[in-house]
């Protein structure tokens, strides 16, 4: 966003409190601004995470591995093995086939599982919200009134966005881990190349996979944000990312567009894996989060050159 | 200034200027488009520019580097990429002619196709290899440890060899497949110790290095046209391009391009392009390589807790009953496998144990069992050729073409459709 502000100063020369960050333009002292910047964060962030619609979601992100992890129990009771025999490995989210063997599977079976819809539909549902829910509920006016600045405001509501989800994250992988750990064995992990590393590494392995999930959905967050800033109607703001992202899942999934799906902001959403591997794998990874910054410098922009730029009338 | 209102100053610009502000603005996420856009076709233009300055070397003194090259340590990301111009239809089509296709000739290690049983069973595994596009790692250490290892989607598939041991482990279904006599394969030949997986591990071809050790093995020196041409860059090492081209028509194969690395002199890329033009049907290369030692314990697998082992002699009990397509090539090469000719126009004739009809691989043997609307879409598959030998029909590939006889022969080869009919009007 430093580049957005950067630019702001040169393409927009009328707007003072745009670059009030870079010294000498700024109508206060650089402290004052700080704070400034530090508190409109802080509220957001009380704000978002006070609502009860964020607890629900969370709550039902939380529920999510113990579903799973109740599910696997139940099955592999008898002492079969889940979705072993078949040449396909069985269906399922990946890693499921290690659950019964090791409980820190179950965090990677689980981000497995909501990474797809779950969390970024959680993440559509407050990115969305960010601006057009102001807007909608007609205090965003109020919000201006506050001598913070358009784009200090926008980049407070992304902050919060990106803030929710690695909290979004960190519940579901830590649930994943309580619910692993009390139903099944933990101890040495067998990586999916077959190589064995202790249960520390495993556990840092696991914090790593949890932060790269986390980055996984900087692409969607940029985008809810740039659809909230189009519409003064914060639920058709959220129905429009999500229904977004159904739409990029089902792109990906037609091999006869597979020309596009290398930009696609969920095609390596699965590559987090790849860190389970020995050595680890990083191609994918490192075109993932390449892709996500990609996708936050277009949409984050986009989202700037709009909502800097529109009447706000209510 | 009244906060809630655009930010530009419109009390003393006027309306046109700040609607061209508003449109300047949407400059910039164009640009950050327009930049990574740039990025993205830029970068791998710029870092494949150039080929590296080698000294000359004869082909004659590549080939020899190739076989005196003792790269015993290395570690490395293969991309292979198999087009053979297959429908996909499972597969026991594609495994049976796969291997050979590797041979770049006749299919005489044609058969381990798919069969029942582990999942983690190497044979039906690798022969996923025979089409689309895969990842492979790779890493040795010396003759007794040697690992390669298919990624797929958040699984990996690991063939590893550690001393007497051969693994096989699928971590999608948490499976894995054991064989202890791995040493012994060679000297009990023929049946089941063929299907140990270090065996196949060699047999199916993965690496550019098996592959240009098959292309040189079925490369008859007299009728192949071998030269160097120029270098390249392969996974950031300087190599040579060694190019193997069939002299005799009737051949499908186009070329073949090998890229041995100038130092080791350890085959990096292999490329096999069709006669008929095209992409290439196989083409398998380094994206990264290292020669130094793997560490020890990417070779040390001990199935985790709960895993579900094959141990090879229950797989092998259980191939007898239900083992298919695959494994009734293999029978008919125990009855009467004939190789026509040799180097590259070699041809392969088998009789099919029924003694008639189109050997539906991945069903029955007989094709008595075959019910007639298989029948017809085998047929239609195929082209109805006729010639001294009566008639048959011909079903192509990209790289191998094969001519089923009404009376129950089989002709397959790296050859034309022409080539086939010779073949079997000689045959007559």
């Amino acid at each position: 966003m430093s580049r957005a502000d950067v630019t702001a100063g040169a393409g927009a020369p009328a707007a003072p409190e745009e670059t009030g960050q870079e010294p000498g333009q700024g109508s206060g002292p650089r402290p004052v601004r700080l704070a400034w910047t530090l508190g409109l964060f802080r509220s957001e962030l009380s704000v978002t995470f006070r609502r009860w619609r964020t607890l629900a979601l969370l709550a039902v992100l939380a529920a999510v591995p113990v579903l799973v992890g109740i599910a696997v129990k139940i099955e592999t009771s008898d002492g079969g093995s889940i979705g072993g025999g078949g040449p396909e490995g069985g269906g399922g989210p990946a890693f499921i086939a290690q659950v019964t063997n090791n409980g820190l599977f179950l965090v990677f079976t689980a981000l497995a599982a909501t990474l797809p819809f779950f969390l970024p539909m959680a993440i559509g549902v407050v990115a969305g919200d960010a601006i057009a829910g102001e807007a909608s509920a007609g205090t965003l006016r109020y919000l201006l009134v506050a001598p913070a600045g358009r784009t200090r405001l926008l980049l407070a509501k992304y902050v919060t966005t990106l803030t929710f989800c690695l909290v979004a994250t960190l519940v579901v992988a830590a649930s994943a881990l309580a619910v692993g750990a009390l139903l099944f064995p933990l101890g040495e992990v067998t990586t999916i190349s077959g190589t064995r590393i202790g249960f520390g590494e495993g556990l840092l392995r696991a914090l790593l996979i949890a932060l790269v999930v986390a980055a996984s959905l900087i692409g969607v967050a940029a985008l809810g944000l740039f659809v909230s800033t189009l519409t003064s109607s914060g639920i058709a703001a959220m129905a429009t990312t999500v229904g977004l992202l159904i739409t990029v899942q089902i792109v990906d999934q037609i091999p006869q567009l597979h020309a596009v799906h290398p930009y696609l902001f969920s095609h390596y959403w699965l590559s987090f894996a790849d860190l389970m591997r020995d050595p680890v794998y990083w191609d994918d990874l490192v075109k993932n989060l390449g892709l996500q910054a990609l996708y936050a410098g277009v949409f984050g922009s986009a989202a700037w050159a709009r909502f800097g730029a529109k009447d706000i009338a209510t | 200034m009244a906060p809630y209102e655009p930010e530009q100053d419109t009390n003393e610009a006027d309306e046109l200027s700040a609607g061209r502000r508003k449109a300047a603005r949407y400059v910039v996420p164009l640009a950050v488009a327009g930049v990574a856009a740039a990025t993205i076709g830029l970068v791998p233009a710029l870092a494949t520019s150039g080929d590296p300055d080698l000294p000359d070397v004869t082909a004659q003194e590549l080939i020899e580097k190739i076989a005196a090259s003792d790269t015993e340590q290395l570690s490395g990301t293969v991309k292979i990429s198999t087009d053979l111009g297959l429908p996909s239809f499972g597969s026991g089509m594609t495994g049976g002619f796969a291997p050979g296709a590797g041979a770049g000739g006749a299919g005489e290690d044609g058969g381990e196709g798919g069969k029942g049983g582990s999942a983690a069973d190497p044979s039906a595994k690798l022969m996923e290899l025979a089409s689309g596009t895969h990842t492979l790692r790779v890493a040795a250490d010396g003759p007794d440890k040697q690992k390669l290892s298919v990624l797929d989607d958040a699984a990996e598939y690991s063939l590893i060899h550690n001393g007497d041991d051969v693994w096989a482990y699928d971590s999608a279904s948490n499976e894995a497949y054991h064989s202890k006599d791995a040493g012994k394969g060679d000297k009990h030949g023929k049946q089941h110790d063929r299907e140990g997986a270090k065996d196949l591990g060699k047999e199916v071809p993965s690496t550019p290095k098996e592959f240009a050790e098959q292309a040189l093995k079925a490369a008859d020196k007299s009728a192949t046209s071998v030269k160097v041409d120029g270098s390249a860059q392969v996974a950031g090492r300087d190599a040579y391009r060694l190019v193997l081209k069939p002299k005799e028509s009737g051949s499908t194969v186009g070329q073949i391009t090998i890229a041995v690395d100038a130092k080791t002199g350890t085959p990096l890329k292999f490329t096999l392009s069709p006669a008929g033009g095209g992409s290439a049907v196989v083409d398998a290369g380094f994206t990264k390589v290292d020669f130094g030692k793997p560490a020890a314990s990417t070779f040390d697998f001990r199935p985790p807790k709960g895993t579900k082992v094959t141990e090879e002699g229950d797989a092998n009990g259980r191939h007898g009953k239900d083992g298919m397509g695959g494994r009734d090539l293999k029978g008919m090469e125990d009855g009467g496998l004939n190789v026509i000719g040799d180097g590259w126009t070699s041809i392969a004739e088998l009789k099919t144990p029924g003694g008639q009809g189109l050997p539906t691989s991945g069903s029955g043997s007989d094709s008595g069992d075959v019910p007639p609307e298989a029948e017809k879409f085998l047929n239609s598959l195929g082209d109805q050729v006729k010639g001294d030998f009566g008639s048959g029909t011909v079903f192509k590939t990209r790289l191998i073409n094969a001519l089923v006889t009404d009376d129950g022969k089989v002709y397959v080869g790296a050859v034309t459709k022409d080539a086939l009919v010779k073949a079997a009007n000689a045959a007559h």
